[in-house]
């Protein structure tokens, strides 16, 4: 570790700041980019899930068919 | 191979070991550029950037070629699957360019003074973004979504023939202007300290960007295939 | 096809488009003056924007004429297949026994000889208001006849992806505005040359070769685009 305390990593003599800033600017989209599609997928998979059982009752309420 | 249910499955495996292994590049290259590398000796700290910035621009930019070969592939063969390979990759590459921009912006505060200068660099990040954010919008306002992949295929191809030309120009251009007050040019060799956790920062981004491309993939695959039999059979047995 | 209709040459094909184009264009002079007026009214505005200084003025005059030059083809090309996509004749033409490349070069060069080459020709006229030096007025003029090339055969993707698009005209300014770039660099950085005394053949040999390579090129990518919005 080059850092000799944490206040220190925190300041980056008076860098820290846009240090930081540009860590954050960086992983805050890369985060939400990496859960939307998850989320998303989830979603449909869900709803398709949802139809079967729709799907499946209505054959269970009309057996004749 | 290339089908739907086959790729569906083998996308499954790869995210599996390909989520973890994106996340934890990302978090040690991250420790090792802010904690373990030593500052610069011109720029001091603030150079630590360098490890979200270059990586973005690099992975952004060839982005832009995926795309492009994807948009042949759909071209030439009528791939279904690369039409969902573009449409995937376009989204990804433009955050990357965002985040490559302000990034850049950012830098530019300690280093130049200024939050923006028309740097060649930052300019043709700028017009990158542009012809991404172009294949975007153009693939939305089509109704059709087959001729709407195509249509982007066409400009992306073209985007591709162009930009090697744009990347000159802006540099001459910017030759042509540099103030001599601001010259800065990274080139000088750069120590095996700073280098490596550089390149390791630049192969989690690539893994990144493989991983979200076919995380959209996925996700709009299973939307346009709702109604197939080899899917709900899949929902079934889950 | 019946065997009583002869298949035209190839060439006679082009011409024909190119004519029936260009009397198109002859025929509706509004249409070849409006870019003109444009452009004429853009550069009365730099004046009062930027204060009469004329030695500022002639500085930025290369600048400025350039960037209205581009802005005033793009305004142009949006439209270059609006009409024939509505009226139908451009599913005439996907269908016909000729390469469709050729054909729309038809279209677009009469379209250059009557916007293009004439906005070229006019514009020593500006250069003269914006103050720019005599020495730099015949570069303006061979810039805009080899920039104007490539603007219009840019600008005709940008028309050909969005014209079945209902408001494309926005969309289009995206599309076509970063392919741009170059041709801008190169135009512009012509005429300084020539006005600050150095040399602008070099520049000048650029926009040819790009203007060469997007006569080569194009032509494919707007037959392509043209294709594919007709099936939207």
């Amino acid at each position: 570790m080059y850092f000799a305390s944490l206040s220190a990593l925190w300041h980056m003599d008076g860098h820290g700041f846009y240090v930081w800033l540009s860590y954050a600017v960086t992983f805050l989209p890369v985060a939400i980019m990496l859960w939307l599609p998850i989320r998303r997928q989830r979603q449909h998979w869900q709803w398709i899930a949802a139809e079967q059982r729709r799907i499946d009752s209505r054959r269970a309420e009309a057996p004749g068919e | 191979m290339g089908s739907p249910p086959w790729f569906f499955r083998f996308s499954g495996a790869v995210v599996r070991w390909l989520l973890p292994l994106t996340i934890g590049l990302l978090l040690l290259g991250a420790a090792w550029g802010l904690l373990v590398a030593p500052p610069d000796f011109r720029q001091g700290n603030s150079y630590r950037i360098i490890y979200v910035h270059v990586p973005a621009a690099v992975v952004a930019l060839a982005g832009y070629y995926v795309m492009a070969f994807a948009g042949a592939v759909s071209l030439i063969w009528r791939i279904k699957m690369a039409d969902v390979t573009m449409r995937a990759v376009a989204p990804v590459g433009a955050v990357l360019t965002a985040v490559a921009l302000v990034t850049g912006a950012i830098w530019g505060k300690p280093t130049w003074g200024t939050w923006w200068v028309w740097d060649a660099r930052i300019t043709s990040m700028l017009i990158l973004l542009f012809l991404y954010l172009g294949v975007i919008a153009l693939f939305e306002a089509y109704e059709n979504k087959t001729a709407a992949a195509r249509a982007c295929a066409v400009l992306s191809l073209v985007g591709t023939v162009n930009i090697p030309i744009i990347y000159k120009s802006v540099d001459w251009w910017y030759a042509l202007h540099q103030p001599a007050s601001i010259k800065f040019t990274g080139e000088s060799a750069i120590d095996s300290s700073m280098l490596h956790p550089l390149l390791l920062m630049i192969g989690a981004f690539y893994c990144l960007f493989a991983l979200t491309v076919l995380l959209n993939m996925r996700a709009e695959l299973v939307w346009n295939h709702r109604e197939a039999s080899w899917l709900k059979q899949m929902v079934r047995n889950v | 096809m019946s065997a009583d209709i002869p298949l035209l040459s190839i060439r006679e094909a082009f011409s024909r488009q190119f004519m029936r184009h260009f009397k198109a264009l002859m025929g509706s002079p509004t249409d070849m003056a409006n870019p003109l007026l444009f452009f004429f009214m853009v550069v009365t505005l730099f004046p009062m924007g930027l204060g009469p200084n004329p030695e500022r003025l002639s500085v930025m005059a290369p600048g400025l004429l350039w960037v209205v030059a581009l802005l005033s083809s793009l305004m142009v090309s949006s439209k270059l297949f609006g009409s024939d996509f509505e009226d139908g004749s451009l599913e005439q033409l996907a269908v016909a026994p000729y390469p469709l490349a050729i054909l729309v070069m038809g279209e677009v060069s009469a379209h250059w000889l009557g916007t293009g080459l004439l906005l070229a020709v006019v514009s020593p006229l500006f250069g003269v208001m914006l103050g720019l030096p005599a020495h730099g007025l015949d570069v303006l003029f061979y810039s805009l006849v080899l920039g104007t090339v490539c603007l219009t055969l840019i600008g005709a993707i940008g028309s050909a992806l969005t014209v079945s698009i209902r408001r494309g005209g926005l969309l289009m300014s995206l599309l076509v505005i970063p392919l741009n770039v170059p041709v801008l660099i190169f135009g512009n950085t012509a005429v300084s040359e020539a006005v600050s005394g150095g040399n602008p053949s070099t520049w000048l040999a650029l926009l040819g070769g790009f203007a060469m390579g997007s006569l080569a090129l194009v032509p494919i990518a707007i037959s392509a685009a043209l294709r594919v919005s007709l099936d939207n």
